[in-house]
């Protein structure tokens, strides 16, 4: 009785100090050297896991730091405070980013845009190119408002209003998910400071978007000949401004004869 | 010796007439968890694949050589009582082993088999495979082509399971038996279905 109870104990504390020393053994020998500064780079990032980045998720970046492969201000969640807390563990300044934000190029709303038809169908920009004349709208290049770029941002910072989406800035950021959801590709990222903006991406010519919106870029070049610094110019029948250059004087705004830049 | 006969006739018989899953009801949770993408499904199978076939090989050395070794049974100590506790320490540090040792020398491997392996650690389709090996007597190379096969049989399952989810997705269920519910009911169905071959051997 006795040696059966202390056989069956020596047993199963043997073979559970060997399976401890064995375990612990090869986990020395087969220790995979982890930077640690791609951890400390980790509880840095905002941990959404959005992909903004480029990377498969957060941890990803950070790899992708601790190795050199991406500069330090790459993630653009959180901007200039994590570059340079991730500058500080990687021992380089982060450089001055330019913090950005997403901005819609159309400002069709419902009274300002005709429809050639009502729509009461699926709620999705991208099926939009199976329907007749690629929409209700009849310009075919604005804002569907159908809210594709809402699903895909993580931070529930665009929304449709009056039929068009609109970012809420103080909440957007520039991770670029709507930009790549957008499938008239109206989104872009723009300086956060950027004055001057074009609200219009119509690539038609300046009749027919007389014809369809009463806001649209009519491709009329007052705004280029007037740019003292030729930050802005017309191409494809629509203005563009080019943000490094423009010094944010205003005159294009105010020579606008549609009132189309901001 | 066991003949090649026996061994396929064990394979076959572990595979599909006893599947692991649906006749057995062993490993159950991975197989209603793991199983919304095939893909994943796939991932799972084959890292149950891989402990299955090394742990039923290291639990019939350690019941052999330790627990039913000649010199205690001598001396009148049976220690086979032990082999449910023995076990789990045995597979749980050897799922340990294995990921240290894949992350290291198969980083790829590592990567594809992902959060499955740590998964593994304590499901009771590999418990249940290293004890039935001892229930049934099986030699070490019985005890691994039945682990192996045994392991082919989940991943058969799971796959099949997961492909019949995805389909599910786009069906018109009622709200009541959405999520688990129809899982368990398709599974229910899957079960009757594979009952179909228990009169093969």
């Amino acid at each position: 009785m006795m040696t059966g109870i202390i056989a069956a104990a020596l047993v199963v504390g043997c073979v559970g100090i060997i399976l401890g020393f064995f375990l612990g053994i090869s986990g020395e020998k087969f220790k995979v050297e982890v930077d640690p500064r791609e951890e400390a780079i980790l509880d840095v990032l905002p941990g959404n896991n959005c992909g903004g980045c480029g990377y498969a998720g957060c941890s990803g970046l950070a790899a992708a730091i601790a190795k050199g492969e991406a500069p330090v201000g790459q993630c653009p969640v959180g901007g200039d405070p994590v570059a340079e807390k991730v500058g500080e563990i990687m021992g380089v300044s982060a450089g001055a980013s330019v913090k950005k934000v997403a901005f819609v190029k159309c400002a069709g709303t419902c009274e300002k845009a005709k429809q050639d038809y009502d729509y009461t169908g699926v709620e999705d920009c991208a099926a939009m190119a199976f329907v007749p004349n690629g929409g209700p709208k009849t310009c075919n290049y604005g804002c569907l408002g159908f809210g594709s770029c809402v699903k895909a941002c993580p931070f529930d910072a665009i929304h449709i209003v009056d039929g068009i989406a609109k970012v809420d800035e103080k909440v957007c950021k520039a991770c670029g998910k709507c930009v790549a959801a957008c499938p008239k590709h109206l989104i872009e990222l723009v300086p956060y400071e950027a004055v001057h903006l074009v609200q219009c991406s119509s690539k038609d010519k300046g009749k027919d978007v007389m014809n369809a919106c009463s806001i649209g870029c009519i491709g009329c070049h007052l705004c280029e000949k007037n740019c003292p610094s030729d930050a802005i110019h017309v191409v494809d029948n629509v203005a563009y401004i080019d943000q490094e250059k423009c010094t944010g004087c205003g005159i294009c705004a105010e020579k606008c004869p549609k009132k189309i830049i901001l | 010796m066991s003949t090649l006969a026996e061994l396929v006739l064990i394979a076959v018989g572990s595979a599909i007439v006893n599947n692991v899953v649906l006749s057995q009801f062993l490993g159950i949770c991975p197989f209603l968890g793991v199983s919304k993408k095939t893909e994943t499904a796939a991932g799972m199978g084959g890292a149950v694949i891989f402990v299955i076939t090394i742990a039923s090989f290291i639990t019939g050395l350690i019941y052999k050589f330790v627990l039913a070794n000649p010199f205690l049974m001598s001396k009148g100590i049976d220690l086979t009582y032990l082999k449910t506790i023995v076990f789990i320490l045995v597979i749980a540090s050897l799922v340990q082993f294995v990921e240290m040792f894949l992350k290291k020398k198969m980083p790829a491997l590592y990567k594809s088999l992902g959060v499955y392996l740590p998964l593994i650690t304590t499901n009771c389709a590999v418990l249940g495979v290293a004890l039935n090996c001892v229930t049934y007597e099986y030699n070490l190379l019985e005890g691994v082509v039945y682990g192996f096969s045994t392991a082919v049989g989940f991943f058969i399952a799971i796959v099949l399971m997961a492909g019949i989810r995805e389909k599910i997705e786009y069906n018109d269920i009622p709200k009541t038996f959405k999520g688990t519910a129809i899982v368990l009911v398709t599974a229910c169905l899957m079960s009757i279905a594979f009952m179909g071959f228990s009169g093969m051997i």
